[in-house]
């Protein structure tokens, strides 16, 4: 069932992942992600897709009490490890959430504080990151002459494209993408993926969609997970076209959901 | 007899509105009263020239001062220890038994009356570490019985902030102190500062905690160093008004006018900063 | 950007420092019983436990009798209980169930003033203009009485009562409310069947928290209620001595250690007790009434 890729950005070896009252979200989970393309990680809600997601830059070490067993590698080096750097990890591994969360600041102050926060004080790169930032996210033509308004003026596509724009002001190695388009309008989803295609080249980006055609539409691999088990994964056309499992099948012709 | 319901809705709420109005009426009257019977009294010599006469005559000068010291000090010792207790309770501690200790101690160090405060301050700071009946074991004393409502207030403030904020700036790699500095804090600053204000309008108006740790009646001049005693508005108004006899009413009403709008002012301004910053938030 | 050890380093310090003010508030509650208890409990050993519970307060002739001093301040307490809650419950109420939105903004600043009102404020004013109104009204020999202190005690208690009640009526979920209505109920039965009694231990809370303002109160009372420690059956039209005008008034004029000084710390112990008894109580069942509307809501 496993496919191996070839040099993958990030390597899941038997990862559990357990919360503090007992429900196990995910259950000995192995896969690897490709450098360089869109992974897709589907199935029905409670399906562990976004903790697993939350793994990648341990942001689940907000939730006390949660309990991790395998390991995840990123570039050969197990990230669950207590000797990681996790402030290091995220900036190298950004992530969109579902909501878009735009900072109270700014949209210039909104793009410059991860770089802030990582002590980069030059006017010449903050001000560099900001466009290319933005440029990527297709949103600079846009705001390019209101960077110094409040963030939350915008439309919440806007806003949720700002989001995405801040993580790649950072030069992340890997976006993360928690059903990144739920709230948004079918005009500003499709601005999100478009830019995602446009960037996917330079960046691992994983992302949990919010339906089965967006999955379809965006997946270069793909992965199936169903009530903390991964049931299937590999190249996206092949899990849609021609998947292998039942399950899978049943989920993606819509007869489960 | 049965009243038919809309009856008894008539008159539930028209005795409800009565009894709203007899609240408002009698504050209104109280202050009004006072301000009534008291501007006479204010004039440029009352509120800054130093008393005379065994305070028969002229001014209330020092107390006015006393009472800016102590509120001032107060703020210095209450204000950054509430404020770092309210961070430590609202972004740091676990949902642990000994975090319920903690808000339970808060509890209590807020129903206490204040003149056990002035007990304990006086048998610990004045007694025991020997500074003496001063303003800064008087301030001391004050501090910790303001620290409850600035803890309180301020660690409501922090909560209100949406943890969305937090999550996206950990996420992009900040630590927890910066998240705090520079998201959690500025967003939360109103409110704490309406807290704080209106923690200190309560000790700025309290007799009690400064009866044996550091208020005198009759002191001949300003105080020079935080271990003198000093003069201070609530403790004046008392003496001048129950213990010395042919006091002058008319300086009794300005002494508890001046005090009244002190208290009134801090009021005010903690509810224009409340109501100002609550149109501007960005969430 | 190598800033990683420096900051850890700093992260942690910060941590130590706001962890230290957390626990400084339990510090500071032991501490001050601590103090209050070795200043207090020498009275137990100085003074025999029948004096102290006699009825007779005349320190000058070593009479230590606490009873008129608990009862000085339990008639007062009631006192103010009987005006403060009809009055406390009722602008509650109609704060948050009757006034338009406009009139709430209004109202809810200016109970708050009441709030801010220092108590020497409202004892002058007792002192010099309520006292004696009650002397006439009442004919009594004087206005300085129980009741007299109870009136102001009673407006320092009303503000308590007034948030507190109000938040616990603001906490019922808008549901119930729709519910009742939806039934047919008009808004007076809605409030008085369904809103106030789910609100009901909140309510009580504000209450107690309230009459725990009132016991503790000092100056307002020293001013007003004539300071004499008695105990008779009509106390109210009387003047009666509470446990914290005691304090105030007599820890000034008394010797460091003497038998007399503990005995006033012993006062205070028992004030304390008092205090912690009803906020623990009041804490525990917001505590609890929070945890039931969460596990509804959710």
């Amino acid at each position: 069932m496993v496919s191996p890729v070839e040099n993958p950005k990030f390597l899941v070896e038997k990862l559990s992942v357990q919360y503090r009252d007992g429900t196990e979200s995910l259950r000995n989970i192995s896969l690897q992600i490709p450098r360089n393309a869109i992974t897709v990680l589907f199935g029905p809600a409670g399906g562990g897709k976004s903790t697993l997601l939350r793994t990648f830059n341990r942001l689940n070490d907000l939730v006390e009490g949660t309990r991790f067993s395998g390991k995840v590698l990123l570039d050969g080096e197990d990230i669950l490890s207590p000797a990681t750097d996790v402030v290091a990890l995220r900036r190298r591994v950004g992530m969109v959430f579902a909501q878009p969360v735009p900072l109270p600041m700014t949209i210039r102050e909104n793009m410059t504080y991860g770089l802030l926060l990582a002590g980069e004080r030059r006017r010449r790169n903050l001000n560099r990151a900001l466009e290319e930032g933005l440029q990527a996210a297709a949103l600079w033509e846009e705001v390019k002459d209101r960077l110094d308004e409040p963030a939350h003026a915008i439309s919440g596509g806007q806003q949720q494209r700002l989001c995405l724009a801040r993580v790649l002001a950072l030069q992340p190695e890997v976006i993360l993408m928690d059903e990144p388009t739920s709230g948004l309008d079918p005009i500003s989803t499709a601005k999100v993926e478009d830019s995602l295609q446009s960037i996917k080249k330079k960046y691992t980006i994983i992302i949990v969609p919010h339906s089965v055609q967006q999955a379809a539409r965006l997946a270069d691999w793909a992965g199936f997970f169903l009530q903390g088990e991964l049931v299937e994964w590999g190249e996206g056309k092949n899990l849609f076209i021609a998947p292998k499992e039942k399950r899978t099948e049943d989920y993606v012709t819509g007869r489960f959901g | 007899m049965r009243i038919p319901r809309a009856l008894a809705q008539r008159i539930a709420f028209a005795l409800l509105t009565a009894i709203m109005a007899v609240t408002v009426l009698a504050i209104l009257t109280i202050i009004t009263y006072i301000f009534w019977n008291g501007l006479p009294a204010l004039s440029g010599e009352f509120l800054f020239s130093m008393p005379k006469d065994g305070m028969r005559e002229g001014g209330i000068w020092p107390a006015i001062v006393g009472t800016l010291y102590l509120t001032i000090g107060t703020a210095l010792i209450a204000v950054p220890i509430g404020l770092m207790a309210a961070i430590y309770l609202s972004e740091y501690a676990p949902d642990s038994t000994f975090t319920r200790a903690i808000r339970i101690a808060i509890v209590n160090l807020a129903g206490i009356p204040s003149v056990v405060y002035g007990l304990f301050g006086m048998a610990l700071f004045v007694l025991f570490l020997s500074l003496g009946s001063s303003i800064i074991a008087a301030c001391l004393t004050l501090a910790i019985m303001t620290l409850p409502v600035i803890i309180s207030t301020a660690e409501e403030a922090l909560r209100a902030v949406p943890q969305s904020f937090r999550v996206v700036s950990i996420s992009m790699g900040g630590t927890r102190w910066q998240t705090i500095q520079r998201i959690v804090l500025p967003q939360a600053l109103p409110g704490i500062l309406t807290g704080v204000i209106l923690g200190l309008e309560r000790a700025a108006g309290e007799t009690a905690p400064i009866l044996f740790t550091g208020a005198s009646f009759f002191l001949p001049h300003l105080p020079q160093s935080v271990f003198d005693e000093t003069m201070a508005l609530p403790y004046h108004l008392f003496v001048i008004s129950t213990q010395v006899p042919g006091m002058p009413v008319r300086i009794q009403y300005g002494t508890a006018l001046v005090l009244l709008i002190f208290v009134l002012a801090m009021n005010l301004i903690a509810t224009l900063i409340r109501s100002y910053y609550r149109r501007r938030r960005q969430w | 950007m190598p800033m990683a050890k420096h900051r850890r380093l700093f992260e942690s310090v910060v941590q130590l420092l706001v962890r230290l003010c957390g626990y400084s508030a339990v510090l500071f509650v032991g501490v001050i019983f601590l103090f209050l208890l070795q200043e207090g409990l020498p009275a137990l050993v100085q003074v025999p436990p029948a004096s102290l519970l006699g009825p007779r307060w005349y320190p000058i002739e070593s009479m230590y009798g606490l009873l008129p001093l608990l009862l000085g301040s339990f008639v007062v307490t009631i006192g103010a209980a009987i005006f403060s809650i009809p009055f406390g419950i009722a602008t509650a109420v109609f704060i948050a169930e009757v006034a338009p939105r406009w009139m709430r903004e209004l109202l809810k600043p200016f109970v708050e003033i009441l709030a801010g009102l220092p108590s020497v404020v409202l004892g002058f004013l007792g002192f010099l203009v309520l006292a004696p109104l009650i002397r006439t009204w009442l004919n009594l020999p004087t206005g300085l009485t129980a009741l007299t202190g109870s009136i102001l005690l009673a407006a320092m208690a009303l503000p308590t009562i007034v948030s507190v009640a109000e938040d616990a009526l603001d906490a019922v979920p808008k549901s119930y409310r729709d519910g009742a209505l939806a039934l047919g109920a008009t808004k007076w039965q809605t409030i008085w069947r369904v809103t106030l009694p789910s609100a009901r231990s909140g309510v009580l809370t504000a209450v107690m928290l309230g009459l725990g303002r009132a016991i503790g109160e000092t100056m307002a009372v020293m001013m007003v209620t004539g300071n004499a420690a008695q105990m008779r059956w009509d106390a109210l039209f009387f003047p009666a001595r509470t446990m914290t005008a005691t304090i105030a008034a007599e820890m000034g004029e008394v010797a460091s250690g003497s038998t007399h000084y503990h005995v006033l710390f012993l006062v205070a112990i028992i004030l304390f007790l008092i205090s912690f008894l009803v906020n623990i109580i009041a804490s525990s069942m917001l505590f609890r009434a929070k945890k039931r509307a969460e596990r509804m809501l959710s």
